[in-house]
């Protein structure tokens, strides 16, 4: 019988594994693919609700947080292209000409 | 039954293609693998009853933005990712850290919020119910979210055009 808690660990089992990638990830392109592994851990986690709990609305929130994760996207990767574009690398090590 | 097996496999799919993402020093196969984590959570959703949203998913995830990841990393040509320096395993313990506490965190809360409300009926959502919702009562959000995309849009154009003077003609 699969509850709620199911859905919700294995939310958190994706979400502890996308923040994994962003911390160890040294490639601007690939943090921003574990931040979409972030954004469905959390979808997940909504539509698990909206089923459990009767109500629809974490689908139509899900809907919302897909679009919001398209836009992200589009510009995310215009800035990284920026980024290569300007430094000639895409590793996070080597930019940090903001640091003190 | 059938659920419980269905579960259990596709749960256990996701996690390793998600755990493939987040390990692999190829960035190709780290793109290749999340699109198969976004099959994989369409295939729960649709456990979940959520059909319209597993469609979508499948379609703007796997079709659009994992896509365009694709583009961009074969257009960059970005490399396999260079290994073992002192950082690099500095990075590892943290992020180990990181994710032992925030899965403790997880269990405890889960553990202490397990009172599951079984008289709440299970709906079923199609297209036709999401839409009444978003059309009623979602509605500003929903505006104000093509309005996103339009900035969106706008954005990425700016940012990644070339400046005047760099490209060929004019």
């Amino acid at each position: 019988m699969i509850t709620l808690n199911h859905y919700l660990i294995l939310s958190g089992c994706l979400f502890a594994i996308g923040m994994y990638g962003i911390i160890t990830r040294r490639n601007a392109l690939l943090m921003l693919l574990s931040v979409e592994l972030l954004l469905n851990a959390a979808n997940l986690s909504f539509v698990a609700y909206a089923r459990y709990r009767g109500d629809l609305a974490g689908q139509a929130f899900v809907f919302f947080t897909m679009v919001v994760a398209a836009c992200e996207v589009a510009i995310g990767l215009a800035v990284a292209i920026l980024l290569y574009r300007t430094r000639e690398t895409l590793n996070t090590d080597e930019i940090n000409s903001l640091k003190w | 039954m059938n659920e419980a097996i269905l579960f259990y496999l596709f749960s256990g799919l996701t996690v390793l293609a998600a755990l493939y993402v987040v390990l692999t020093k190829n960035p190709t196969y780290a793109v290749l693998s999340l699109v198969a984590a976004m099959f994989c959570l369409a295939l729960l959703f649709v456990l979940l009853r959520a059909y319209f949203i597993a469609a979508v998913h499948i379609l703007v995830y796997a079709g659009a933005i994992l896509v365009l990841f694709l583009f961009v990393v074969m257009l960059l040509g970005v490399g396999r990712e260079e290994n073992s320096n002192r950082r690099q395993m500095e990075y590892r313990v943290s992020g180990g850290l990181v994710i032992a506490g925030f899965l403790t965190g997880i269990g405890l809360m889960v553990k202490a919020v397990s009172g599951n409300r079984e008289g709440a009926p299970v709906l079923t959502g199609t297209i036709e119910e999401v839409g009444k919702l978003l059309f009623n009562r979602y509605w500003l959000p929903f505006e104000i979210t093509s309005i996103l995309l339009l900035v969106g849009i706008i954005g990425a154009v700016v940012l990644s055009r070339k400046e005047q003077g760099q490209a060929g003609g004019q």
